[in-house]
């Protein structure tokens, strides 16, 4: 008797154990994670690309206050996923947005809207949407604004200058004049591929530093916040696509079959952004390991194919979106096995 | 079946339009409203395609709902459909050649819209002339009503311009903004977009301020 009422049971509902991680501790780590390629863009497109930035996280976290206070809920907005929507987002905007003769300031406000409200707030909020809002706002802005949100600043190493040169991306040179001038424009290819790592070329603020991006992709590896599985099969299905496909005759301009280069495809456009950051998204993407290899093999081939193929000089925004359509389809055929359970034609063997 | 008698013709014209318009309540037909609906014109003349053939379809099945046999009715349901239809076709491809180069394959489809079927199979084939005639009108303007609309709202949006017809053939567009305000909206991406946000704004007005009208029903 005394025993039983020495070892007085607690009986109470899973789950027992507790982690002390958050959603906004997530939320706010991913972005951390983020900073060394958003100080790189700040770096190589100066105080353009940080208000451009700051305008996005600005918006983005305004709109989901006044959508959530307009249908009554509890406005939260501190839980950070507002702010990394808008860091996301103004990452992967040109920094010459931010100019005032032709007026493109409303592009980001715009983007952010679109990003929080309609592909968030309208599928209910965080966790329920189906597209990345990020992806969103930015494919909203590009086929709303496809001049202003194509011109590309060189990036000039100089903090407080409001004028800059523009160029084309690499790929951009990649698509309309053939890899033989893009490695001309960098002088060889050892240079091209240096330009290409740290960064200083055309392209969107945070997308342009390769290394940056990777060294924020790996600390979140350590971090356990995201697997390999996503980055490593969609960098390598690109690589191989590239590989294969993406050698051209510079005569005649048909294609010859593995001769392609792959390190320009994989340093190049948002390959790495898109790879480590976006695709890797827990609420649009797959949760079930082997469906996520799959998800990032078919962003990785539809990457290649619309940069190779298709009109746009860059496809991870595009590729991404399709893929995140696919990602409940995918979860749902590689669900994961229930422990213990049996199949059914061995569970009717064993009777 | 309803008498003649008790239907108020004025609630079966609303009807059409507030309680279920096409659109923006029943949520059909929005192939053409996402696919001609660019460009205010378009929208317009695609409007009044339907209310011509809803009004005409309705009238001709109350004519005959006495001698329709009730096994064979859909398929001569369809059959005046089309007949209509026919008829509508040619007559924009006569007088409207500009429009119809645009939307003259969803005039066809008119033929398979759902909500000309449900009005003929749902109202006329037990109704009068009068009251039939009454709720095709309705259901029509507020097919006309949607589309114009949205067109409206996408054009003015997507392009910054609002091409008004004044006449048959002539138009005038007046320019808001030169530049292209927001591409999208005149894509067709941008069509689902529109078409979602204006059914949101009638739902919400609806329930807002019809609530009067819903409890005198």
């Amino acid at each position: 008797m005394e025993a039983t009422k020495k070892e007085q049971l607690i009986v109470s509902v899973s789950p027992h154990v507790r982690s002390d991680e958050t959603t906004s501790r997530i939320m706010w780590t991913v972005s951390i994670a983020l900073m060394p390629a958003m100080l790189a863009g700040v770096y190589f497109f100066g105080l353009k690309g940080l208000f451009i930035t700051a305008l996005c996280i600005i918006s983005c976290m305004a709109s989901e206050w006044w959508y959530l206070r307009m249908v009554g809920k509890k406005p939260v907005v501190g839980d950070g996923s507002a702010f990394l929507t808008g860091l996301l987002l103004g990452m992967n905007m040109p920094a010459s947005l931010w100019s005032f003769s032709p007026f493109t300031v409303h592009v980001p406000v715009i983007a952010s809207f679109v990003a929080m409200v309609i592909t968030k707030q309208l599928f209910g909020g965080l966790g329920f949407n189906v597209f990345n809002p990020a992806l969103i706002g930015r494919a909203f802005a590009l086929l709303s604004w496809p001049k202003a949100m194509t011109i590309w600043n060189e990036p000039a190493v100089a903090f407080f200058a409001m004028d800059a040169k523009t160029s084309a991306t690499p790929l951009g040179i990649l698509k309309e004049e053939g890899v033989a001038r893009l490695i001309e424009v960098f002088g060889d290819k050892m240079n091209l591929y240096v330009h290409l790592l740290t960064g200083n070329r055309a392209g969107s603020i945070g997308e342009v530093s390769a290394i940056a991006i990777l060294i924020g992709g790996l600390f979140l590896l350590y971090k356990k916040y995201i697997t390999w599985h996503i980055p490593v099969s969609f960098l390598a299905s690109a690589a191989v696509m590239a590989y294969v496909f993406g050698g051209k005759d510079p005569a005649t301009g048909k294609m010859i079959l593995m001769a392609g280069d792959p390190v320009i495809h994989l340093l190049s456009g948002g390959m790495m952004l898109g790879a480590w950051f976006m695709a890797t998204d827990y609420v649009t993407s797959p949760s079930v390991r082997n469906g996520q290899i799959l998800f990032g093999i078919g962003c990785g081939i539809l990457t290649m194919i619309i940069r190779l193929k298709g009109g746009f000089p860059e496809g991870v925004m595009f590729a991404i979106l399709i893929m995140n359509c696919f990602a409940p389809l995918i979860d749902r055929s590689f669900k994961a096995k229930v422990f213990g359970a049996v199949k059914q034609e061995k569970a009717k063997e064993n009777k | 079946m309803s008498s003649t008698s008790s239907i108020n013709l004025k609630d079966q014209f609303l009807n059409g339009i507030i309680k279920e318009n096409t659109i923006f309540k029943l949520a059909l037909s929005l192939c053409p409203s996402i696919a001609v609906t660019n460009n205010l014109k378009n929208g317009i003349f695609m409007g009044l395609a339907v209310l011509f053939v809803q009004t005409m379809v309705n009238i001709t099945i109350s004519l005959m709902r006495k001698i329709i046999q009730p096994k064979v009715r859909l398929p001569i349901f369809m059959l005046v459909i089309s007949g209509w239809v026919t008829i509508t076709q040619m007559l924009m491809a006569a007088f409207v050649p500009d429009v119809y180069a645009k939307v003259g394959l969803y005039i066809a489809l008119i033929v398979a819209f759902a909500s000309i079927l449900a009005r003929a199979e749902m109202f006329a084939s037990k109704n009068s002339i009068i009251p039939s005639m009454v709720d095709g009108l309705g259901m029509g303007v507020g097919f006309l009503f949607a589309l114009t609309v949205i067109s409206f709202f996408r054009e003015l949006v997507g392009k910054g311009t609002l091409t008004v017809p004044t006449g048959l053939s002539t138009q005038h567009v007046f320019t808001f903004i030169n530049t292209k305000p927001v591409l999208i909206m005149v894509l067709p991406a941008g069509g689902f977009l529109a078409v979602g946000i204006l059914m949101a704004l009638f739902n919400w007005i609806d329930i807002r301020y019809m609530k009067r009208g819903a409890v005198s029903h």
